[in-house]
């Protein structure tokens, strides 16, 4: 590994001058699952990485409050995968966390880091579109929230500005009922990215929010707002049109080792449709 | 930027004894414990987190040491596989994984023993799919899956009676 030097600020303003001082020498560190592997393999040479793993206002955790739930960037996947709050009322975000990488991974993997590495195949990122997370930033101006479908823009890139870090993930505490799935396929659990990453939630108003990634340069929401999707008793070709209009921004890369783009265009549909039926199960069950 | 590498003072326990030290910012976990302490059951192997050949416990949590800066192990209590062995004596998941053939090659072993300690620690009865998921970050090139999936029951059982 190339060096570095390595800082530990303890405050959120000294790190937000440090980035501000290096600017594109600089890498923030949270979990380091991916940031780790890239400066080894040298596909990063930052002159400083600054950990904000010492910061006390960052330190990891949920907590509810004025209408949110607010996740800590710092969070690992663990905790948000086991977080009573999150299990309740944002069940696919937690089985998304439980699914990526391996429990060593999950240690260590943040969800600030998950967001904004902006992997196409981020795992949290679909709950993330389907329960309308904000992202909350701190820089030199002070803070900044970016509803998270204005974050993404393609791999590796988001619309967080160079001299800002992410300090938490809002999610409104839902006004109407929801009920939601996560789906994914992956090569080999544990290990794998997804091939394909889905996720379905459907209000009781009869709203269909469908997410899904892997299958493009960033990951998409679509919404139905005809209420045929969350109508088990409408038309079934009623329904199949309104799914493959919602489907229809996923193009997948010929070029990708992971899958195919004809596998990953017809799992998207079995995805699409067992996290359309499980959601409403769980719109069902929370009546 | 210069370079020479620059140290960093840290203090961290390994396996019960405390250690103070100085790193190289840009040296592993995985890297510290082979290589400065001389605690070569570590191994080192894919380096990008996913064959859990360098599995330890950091702070009761188990992590890929080749994925952690040493620096960020500051003030961490660490359980490598050699501190699975209380008195010199193999704990009872080690001498299942020798009873059932867990063992052939051995290189991913010490990865494999950590996660499954883990493992029982959090679910002392874990079901085969349990286990699967608890050791899905372990890659075993021989295949010895079935045989450490018998042992980690093997252990269980035995902590039962």
């Amino acid at each position: 590994m190339h060096t570095f030097a390595y800082a530990r600020p303890a405050t959120l303003a000294e790190a937000v001058a440090l980035l501000a001082e290096h600017g594109a020498a600089a890498r923030v560190l949270a979990g380091g699952t991916d940031l780790i592997i890239r400066l080894r393999d040298g596909t990063l040479v930052p002159d400083v990485v600054i950990d904000l793993k010492r910061i006390a206002s960052l330190r990891p955790g949920v907590r509810e409050e004025a209408g949110l739930v607010v996740i800590g960037a710092t969070t690992v996947m663990t905790d948000v995968a086991a977080d009573p709050l999150v299990r309740r009322h944002f069940p696919a975000l937690a089985d998304a966390a439980a699914v990526v990488g391996s429990v060593q991974i999950r240690n260590r993997a943040t969800l600030g880091g998950n967001i904004c590495n902006a992997s196409p195949a981020a795992d949290t990122a679909p709950p993330l579109l389907v329960y309308d997370a904000t992202v909350v930033a701190e820089g030199p101006g002070g803070t900044r929230r970016i509803a998270v479908d204005d974050f993404f823009v393609r791999s590796g890139v988001t619309t967080l500005a160079g001299d800002e870090i992410v300090t938490a993930i809002e999610l409104p505490l839902p006004a109407l009922r929801m009920g939601a799935a996560h789906e994914r396929r992956t090569r080999r659990r544990g290990h794998d990215l997804a091939s394909v990453t889905l996720c379905c939630g459907v209000r009781e108003d009869g709203v269909t929010r469908l997410s899904y990634g892997s299958v493009g340069p960033r990951p998409v929401l679509r919404v139905d707002e005809t209420g045929i999707l969350a109508d088990p008793a409408a038309p079934a070709e009623a329904r199949t049109n309104i799914l493959e209009q919602l489907l229809a921004d996923a193009s997948p890369s010929p070029r990708s080792m992971r899958a195919s783009p004809a596998y990953r265009l017809a799992m998207l549909r079995v995805l699409g449709r067992r996290a359309l039926a499980t959601a409403l199960e769980r719109l069902e069950a929370r009546a | 930027m210069s370079a020479m590498a620059e140290l960093f003072p840290i203090e961290l326990t390994v396996n019960g004894r405390r250690r103070s030290l100085e790193v190289a910012v840009h040296h592993s976990l995985l890297d510290v414990l082979r290589d400065d302490l001389e605690l070569t059951g570590t191994k080192e192997c894919c380096l990008v987190g996913e064959c859990g050949a360098c599995t330890v416990a950091m702070n009761g949590q188990i992590v890929d040491s080749c994925l952690v800066l040493a620096v960020e192990a500051d003030g961490a209590e660490i359980t490598t596989v050699e501190g699975l062995a209380a008195g010199g004596r193999l704990s009872p998941l080690q001498q299942a994984f020798l009873d059932t053939g867990a063992v052939q090659c051995g290189f991913c072993t010490p990865g494999q023993l950590v996660a499954a300690a883990d493992l029982l620690a959090r679910n002392p009865r874990p079901s085969v799919p349990e286990i699967e998921e608890g050791l899905a970050g372990n890659l075993c090139r021989c295949g010895c899956y079935v045989q450490i999936t018998e042992a980690v029951l093997a252990a269980a059982r035995e902590a039962d009676r």
